[in-house]
């Protein structure tokens, strides 16, 4: 098992006291495969990813266990972890306005982790650069590695930072909302991109959205993030076509969807996410559920297996309908 | 040193020292007004160079006059400079500011070019030209100084300006019919208001000091009047025999600068929008 | 129908000049419009799709006379705004108003809900105090958001009240028009749903038309009748919202709908590369990127024009199907 999580938590520091932003979540990802997470804003999806590549905020406490390649990254110096990232796992930003330094050239951000992992001079490794950007199908990749990140369209942007972040060829690519900011037919290619990579390489990937219709076209499972809590987790045809989840249930009942009548009533999830200080003791979609009962408040919802590592936490995940 | 919560304003101790020294400052012109322990220009030889004692509580200057009555009285100098010359700059630096946020193109270069123009002459060198100019006295001294006001007001006013015509919201006044001038007063002016009353406080020091430093030069405030630049310059002659006599008007001035920062610094934080969201 | 249309816009052409950088580059021109011309009429909402660098924002901006084209008109109920002195064009906002994308940037921070819902009323003046109190009550109702409300500041809310709130605002002068900029894409997806829900039920029951424009195709079919998908200036396709997404005669249009993520299908890769080198000057827009281009294509630009039954416009010279 490449990749295994048990029991990480997260929690940030305010000023207004201590908030667990991830609760006790656990899960694994295996050589190649390729995992979704997906949650609205305030799921803890991105503190997830972030946890993973030790990157979380200052103030930040992670908790738990993460086996990477049997090694365990909590508690992992600072110098041990920045020997991995860059080297054998690797993340993409949502914002690559942001993620690519508007000061160096494109072509010099691409060599930078083979020369820092690799022990590449920097002329090999801008040789090399320019081969993974066309590897990216990157139009011009001599021009694009000469350019300075402006004179990039945003998904050619992108494309850099995919070539940045697959150059010393991790086992793992962690990519947080990778396309959001993106058109939608850049999107696509993008997208088509990441999976040809990673049918080339054997790479695993960890694909964070908030879009579940991606996550059903790019990867093999998924887990469903709410108030930081995974609500339920499993391959992906099966949890968004047979959701045992009634938040998983009302996420996709709520998606206008294309063909549907015109002005059709979309279901419509009640009230709003709790605050962080507001989490109940019990299940943290009480309340907005339409399944809601007395002990949905009291008592933490179990998990409850149903075939092929499709797993809900839910105390009444038997009754979750399925007739939309 | 941390203070009991309830004690404890938005804005830190800087708020409060701020206002409390500012407040000093204010009551000092105030009660002199009305009543000051001599008539700080009644001259009494017999009495010169005192010592502070019961009766004269810092003594008496070189003429044998009252010093505590001359700081206090020489205190509303102090007010008027900063608040007239504060006033003169944000009067037409207001104005200015929003007519060059507001019209772009040549009016808005044109402004800037204006105000760097003015920026280009070192102030005090500017207040000193137009006093020997055109006369000693406060009034002068108070119009040369407000005048380098203006374009310090006019600039910080049309960048904040613009950043909030560069907001959704100013676009959205526009799209429900507003013109410019309900946009100015309704959305502009409330949200540039706090950098503009920090630097308000700011130029009130400023001109606080530039008054001292035109009296201490006999360009500000001519006998009869008593200001605490004129006190610096008389206790000049008599630096060594009676130092004192520059201490009192340097640490008047001191404190009332030292004040009106510490209370820009505190208001600085209390308007800003993150500390009132949260309380 | 004789009644007029609700909006029309007649051979939009709008560029903005881009200085170079260098003090010998030539200033650019960019056109973000290239001719655009569409109708709306009363009770069937339009949708404008496209994705960036289409102008679809510059259009809505130039649908509300918030911005002037260099050439072109725009008529709201037979009205032609830029013709209109000032006075009248301030009236005639009454009837047309706006909601914007960015939920926390369109709401002065420094105002009580009770103003900024009432701002458009303070424009046309008129309005004693009360009755702007009871008409901003009445508009947050309609929105599901309670009296008590007006009373607070912007950032007591979430993003999906603080677009309520927008709507609000946008309503309260009983427009006829309301054009919508991306309303919902900053929001999360049960937010979404719960405003689009808002929007269809004030389209029945306030009289509330829609210019709807978002990148998102869902969104638009969930509330549009008509739909114009524009492409870098320009729209290339026009019809019935249905039918155009599930029998789309443009490449670009058919793109789109290949392009976006279906629970239901798996997404199909797109048929060309992005970049087929730049973009010809004299040609069709699309003709660089469209795997079906033909010689023709890079020499001629194709107009708008009617296919088969007329109701449906196409801006291609092989159109599918």
């Amino acid at each position: 098992m490449l990749l295994e999580v048990a029991e990480l938590a997260v929690d940030l520091m305010t000023p207004g006291g201590s908030r667990r932003v991830v609760d006790r979540t656990s899960f694994s990802l295996d050589e190649g495969e390729s995992l979704g997470v997906v949650g609205e804003s305030g799921s803890g999806k991105t503190m997830t990813a972030l946890a993973l590549m030790g990157l979380t905020p200052e103030g930040a406490r992670v908790s738990g266990s993460i086996l990477f390649e049997g090694r365990e990254l909590i508690g992992l110096s600072e110098e041990a972890m920045q020997q991995l990232r860059g080297d054998r796992i690797a993340m993409i930003f949502q914002e690559p306005m942001t993620a690519l330094n508007p000061l160096h050239k494109v072509g010099a951000q691409v060599a930078e982790p083979l020369v820092l992992h690799r022990g590449l001079t920097e002329r090999d490794a801008r040789g090399r650069a320019v081969d993974l950007l066309e590897r990216v199908r990157l139009a011009e990749p001599e021009r694009a590695a000469r350019s300075y990140p402006f004179a990039l369209s945003g998904g050619e942007r992108q494309r850099a930072m995919i070539a940045m972040a697959i150059g010393c060829s991790p086992r793992l690519i962690i990519a947080d909302e990778p396309t959001t900011a993106l058109d939608v037919t850049v999107q696509a290619r993008i997208l088509a991109l990441i999976d040809g990579l990673r049918s080339e390489s054997k790479m695993a990937i960890l694909l964070v959205s908030h879009d579940l219709a991606v996550i059903a076209g790019h990867c093999d499972r998924v887990i469903v993030m709410y108030a930081g809590v995974i609500m339920e987790s499993g391959p992906v045809q099966v949890v968004l076509h047979q959701p045992r989840n009634p938040y998983t249930l009302a996420l996709l009942e709520a998606r206008a969807r294309p063909g549907a009548p015109r002005r059709a009533r979309l279901k419509t999830i009640p009230g709003a996410p709790p605050a962080a200080h507001e989490r109940s003791v019990g299940c943290p979609f009480a309340g907005r559920c339409a399944l809601t009962v007395d002990r949905c408040w009291t008592t933490p919802p179990p998990e409850v297996g149903f075939g092929a590592n499709h797993v809900s936490r839910c105390h009444r995940a038997g009754e979750v309908g399925f007739g939309r | 040193m941390t203070l009991p919560v309830r004690f404890r304003p938005r804005g830190g101790l800087s708020l409060w020292l701020g206002a409390v020294l500012v407040a000093a400052l204010v009551a000092a012109a105030a009660v002199s007004l009305v009543w000051t322990p001599y008539p700080p220009t009644a001259i009494d030889i017999p009495h010169r160079l005192a010592a502070p004692s019961a009766a004269h509580w810092f003594g008496t200057d070189n003429l044998g006059r009252d010093v505590a009555s001359e700081i206090l009285a020489g205190s509303r100098i102090s007010i008027l400079v900063g608040v007239v010359a504060v006033g003169i700059g944000l009067g037409f630096g207001i104005v200015l500011g929003l007519i060059a946020a507001f019209s772009k193109g040549l009016v808005e270069d044109g402004i800037m070019k204006l105000s760097d123009f003015v920026f280009a002459f070192p102030a005090l060198l500017s207040a000193i030209m137009l006093t020997s100019t055109f006369g000693p006295g406060v009034v002068n001294a108070i119009v040369a100084i407000g005048v380098y006001n203006v374009p310090i007001i006019a600039k910080l006013t049309r960048a904040t300006a613009n950043g909030v015509l560069s907001r959704e919201y100013a676009l959205a006044a526009r799209a429900a019919g507003r013109g410019p001038i309900a946009i100015a007063v309704d959305h502009v002016l409330p949200n540039i208001a706090p950098a503009l009353i920090v630097q308000a406080t700011i130029q009130f020091a400023i001109a606080i000091l530039a008054e001292a430093a035109l009296s201490y030069l006999g360009l500000g405030a001519q006998p009869p009047q008593t200001s605490w630049g004129k006190l610096l310059a008389d206790a000049q002659n008599v630096l060594y025999n009676a130092p004192r006599l520059a201490l009192y008007p340097g640490v008047a001035i001191a404190l009332s600068v030292l004040g009106l920062n510490l209370l820009g610094d505190g208001l600085r934080d209390a308007l800003d929008p993150k500390l009132k969201a949260r309380s | 129908m004789s009644e007029a249309p609700l909006l029309e816009v007649s051979s939009i052409v709008k560029t903005y000049r881009v200085a170079g950088v260098g003090p010998f580059a030539r200033k650019n021109a960019r056109p973000a419009l290239a001719g655009v011309s569409f109708s709306m009429q009363q009770g069937r909402s339009f949708g404008v799709v496209g994705e960036s660098g289409s102008g679809k924002s510059t259009l809505a901006r130039i649908a509300l006379a918030l911005d002037k084209p260099d050439s072109g008109v725009v008529r709201l109920q037979g009205h032609s705004l830029f013709d209109l002195p000032r006075r009248e064009l301030r009236a005639a906002r009454a009837h047309m108003q706006m909601v914007f994308q960015d939920p926390y940037g369109s709401l002065d921070p420094r105002q009580r809900v009770e103003k900024i819902v009432a701002e458009p009323l303070a424009a046309l003046g008129g309005a004693g105090r009360a009755e702007r109190r009871a008409r901003v009550q009445a508009s947050l109702e309609a929105v599901g958001l309670k009296a008590s409300d007006a009373l607070k500041h912007p950032h007591e809310f979430s993003g999906g009240q603080r677009q309520r709130i927008a709507i609000a605002r946008a309503l309260i002068t009983r427009p006829r028009l309301v054009v919508a900029d991306e309303p919902v894409s900053a929001l999360d997806v049960s937010v979404q749903a719960q405003t689009l829900n808002l929007m269809s039920d004030l389209e029945r029951e306030a009289g509330v038309t829609f210019l709807l424009i978002s990148h998102d195709l869902a969104v638009v079919a969930h509330i549009c009748e008509t739909t114009a998908v524009m492409y870098r200036g320009r729209i290339v396709e026009i019809g019935e919202t249905d039918a155009l997404f599930a029998h789309p005669a443009h490449p670009y249009t058919r793109e789109l709908v290949d392009a976006t993520p279906r629970l239901d299908q798996p997404t199909r890769a797109p048929l060309a590369p992005a970049n087929g080198g730049p973009e010809i000057a004299k040609g069709c827009p699309y003709a660089s990127r469209c795997a079906f281009a033909r010689p023709l294509c890079r020499e001629d630009a194709p107009a708008l024009e009617a296919k088969g039954d007329g109701s449906r416009k196409v801006a291609c010279h092989y159109p599918l199907d």
